[in-house]
């Protein structure tokens, strides 16, 4: 039986600023876009008090303070930083694993062992990564994505499940979707939530009971994909799935997979080309780009490798040149040359805002070409020297497309000035 | 998105750019001949850093550690993956605070104290209701010798 499962880092953004401010952990808590403009992310406190993905800052500011809601700007580069190593971690647990978005993974779970081992394992997986990172996450198993992320929804919300949740049995899975709101299944969007209540489907489990020639004549195949799925029927590719806080593009290699490094580059190259279109195409712009690639696990007779690494762009950006730019150089400076064979691997774009935001850049006077030399040229010095006094110059370019940051976090894991300081007094 | 920033030292300076993986071990005495042009570089990450990903820097702020070595500006490499046990140094969370300490504990665990190295400072007593909280464990702790060659020149 093949077993898929999801594992979901718990209010991810605000997860990370918590594992640097301990005070915080039953404290409400949210995270603003760039900007300071709205709310991106929110701890469980802060749901609880009504608060909601892209209020207005200054629409919330009196409840906010009303109730010590602790705030926080953006700090991508710090979120990166902690995504990479929850990947990583996960990486070792799984043959197959697929970032799916910076804080989701697929694991491919099949074949691991029976039920109760396997959520045993799961539990570990959960109690590891938390321990090591600091950061929560629920892990859903089940036969589907769909189902599997259903699962994970139930470990998140309910602790008796101790991270992880399994959908593995008819009767489970016709428990777990009687429980379940439609609106929460993936890809039901407004518009087709609205269509089902028409029909007077209320749960997941509504929907799934309904018959597939109903299903057939109602809606298109995207829909009937979804009946399946959570009918247990495996018919959904990662590469399909909503999501639209990133954008994601990624292939298995045939045969023995990748050892060398100019092919591997194009196909990097590609995924992050078919990435920049998607972006364009939703009008969105990307400051978070995250490259991985795997060797196969199944494999015991090569060595093993796994890259994911991301970076953070100092002005967002959908210019293929520049992601495609980005995403190689996170590529050759992981690449293992002759080594190891990559049987997979993708490009993961995020932390996407509206263009609009960015298009004052059309009538700046800056040639972005030679923008993007100095920027390469500033990393450089900054990677020998420490990050903060260049950043100045392009700090200085955000000024100038008035980005606010009052409530940024420091860079703790990334920048040698920035990590904590323990005060032995 | 470089986590550290070490200079390093080449102990190898003929072998290749990337090095293949040694297949023998070596037990004192002579290497194999068919392996001696592949050594890997030393590496501090492998010899300091036993779980990347738990691994994290904190800059030492104080003297209250001296007695145990553990001085004013020192970093401090921390494994939050690791059971803190009774004689570990540990990074701790208390009343709002980063600190460092010594980890003591009584045998059922249930009473702990923080206990710093320097006699100029109490020991601190901690249980459940105080805002206390074992970030991770101190696995080295880096002194600089070199006069601007720190990590907080």
């Amino acid at each position: 039986m093949q077993l898929f499962g999801l594992a979901d880092c718990n209010n991810f953004f605000c997860s990370c600023e918590r594992v640097f401010h301990p005070e915080l952990r039953n404290v409400p808590v949210v995270v603003l876009s760039n900007n300071d403009g709205c709310v991106i992310a929110r701890s469980e406190e802060s749901k609880r008090l009504g608060l909601k993905m892209g209020d207005p800052l200054f629409q919330v500011r009196d409840l906010i303070e009303a109730n010590q809601v602790a705030v926080f700007s953006s700090n991508h580069t710090l979120y990166g930083s902690l995504s990479n190593r929850v990947m990583s971690l996960l990486a070792r647990y799984t043959p197959d694993l697929t970032q799916y978005s910076i804080d989701e993974a697929f694991l491919d779970l099949s074949g691991l062992g029976d039920a109760e081992h396997l959520k045993a394992y799961g539990e570990r997986i959960a109690a590891h990564v938390r321990k090591a990172t600091g950061i929560p996450i629920s892990l859903g198993i089940a036969e589907t994505k769909t189902l599997a992320k259903v699962a994970s929804k139930y470990a998140k919300k309910y602790p008796g499940y101790r991270g992880c949740c399994m959908i593995d049995t008819a009767e489970k899975r016709e428990k777990a979707l009687v429980g379940f709101d439609i609106k929460d299944v993936w890809g039901i969007g407004r518009q087709l939530h609205k269509a089902l209540t028409y029909y007077g489907i209320n749960t997941a489990a509504d929907f799934a009971n309904k018959k597939e020639s109903w299903v057939r004549g109602k809606f298109n195949v995207v829909v009937l994909q979804t009946w399946k799925e959570l009918n247990g029927i495996s018919c959904i590719s990662v590469e399909e799935l909503p999501e639209k806080k990133s954008i994601c593009t990624s292939r298995s290699f045939a045969e023995q997979g990748i050892t060398d490094l100019s092919v591997l580059e194009e196909a990097v190259a590609n995924f992050a080309a078919s990435c920049s279109e998607k972006l364009r195409r939703q009008k969105s712009c990307c400051r978070g780009i995250t490259i991985f690639a795997y060797t196969s696990r199944f494999r015991m007779d090569v060595p093993h490798h796994a890259i994911h690494q991301s970076m953070v762009l100092h002005i967002p950006t959908q210019s293929s040149a520049e992601i495609i730019g980005a995403a190689l150089h996170v590529l050759r400076s992981n690449f293992r040359q002759g080594i190891y064979a990559y049987k997979k691997a993708g490009v993961i774009l995020w932390d996407i805002s509206s263009q609009r935001q960015v298009q004052q850049d059309l009538f700046d006077p800056v040639d972005r070409t030679k923008q993007s030399v100095l920027m390469k040229a500033i990393d450089a010095i900054n990677q020998k020297n420490g990050r903060n006094k260049i950043r100045v110059a392009v700090q200085g370019t955000d000024v100038r497309f008035g980005l606010k940051r009052e409530y940024l976090s420091k860079q703790y894991t990334t920048n040698i000035n920035d990590i904590i300081v323990a005060k032995a007094e | 998105m470089k986590e550290i920033q070490l200079t390093f030292h080449k102990a190898v300076t003929n072998g290749p750019a990337i090095a293949p993986l040694a297949q023998d071990s070596v037990i004192a005495g002579f290497p194999s001949p068919a392996q001696d042009s592949f050594s890997p570089e030393i590496d501090l990450n492998d010899l300091l850093i036993a779980h990347k990903e738990a691994t994290f820097f904190v800059c030492i702020s104080g003297e209250s550690m001296r007695d145990a070595g553990i001085l004013d500006g020192d970093l401090a490499i921390v494994d939050k993956s690791l059971a803190a046990s009774d004689g570990d140094f540990v990074i701790a969370y208390v009343n709002g605070d980063f600190t460092i300490k010594q980890l003591r504990l009584d045998k059922d665990g249930k009473r702990g104290w923080l206990v710093p190295w320097n006699k100029q400072y109490p020991d601190i007593e901690v249980d459940a209701d105080d805002d206390f909280r074992i970030w991770g464990v101190v696995t080295h702790v880096i002194h600089s010798m070199k006069k601007g060659m720190g990590h907080d020149k």
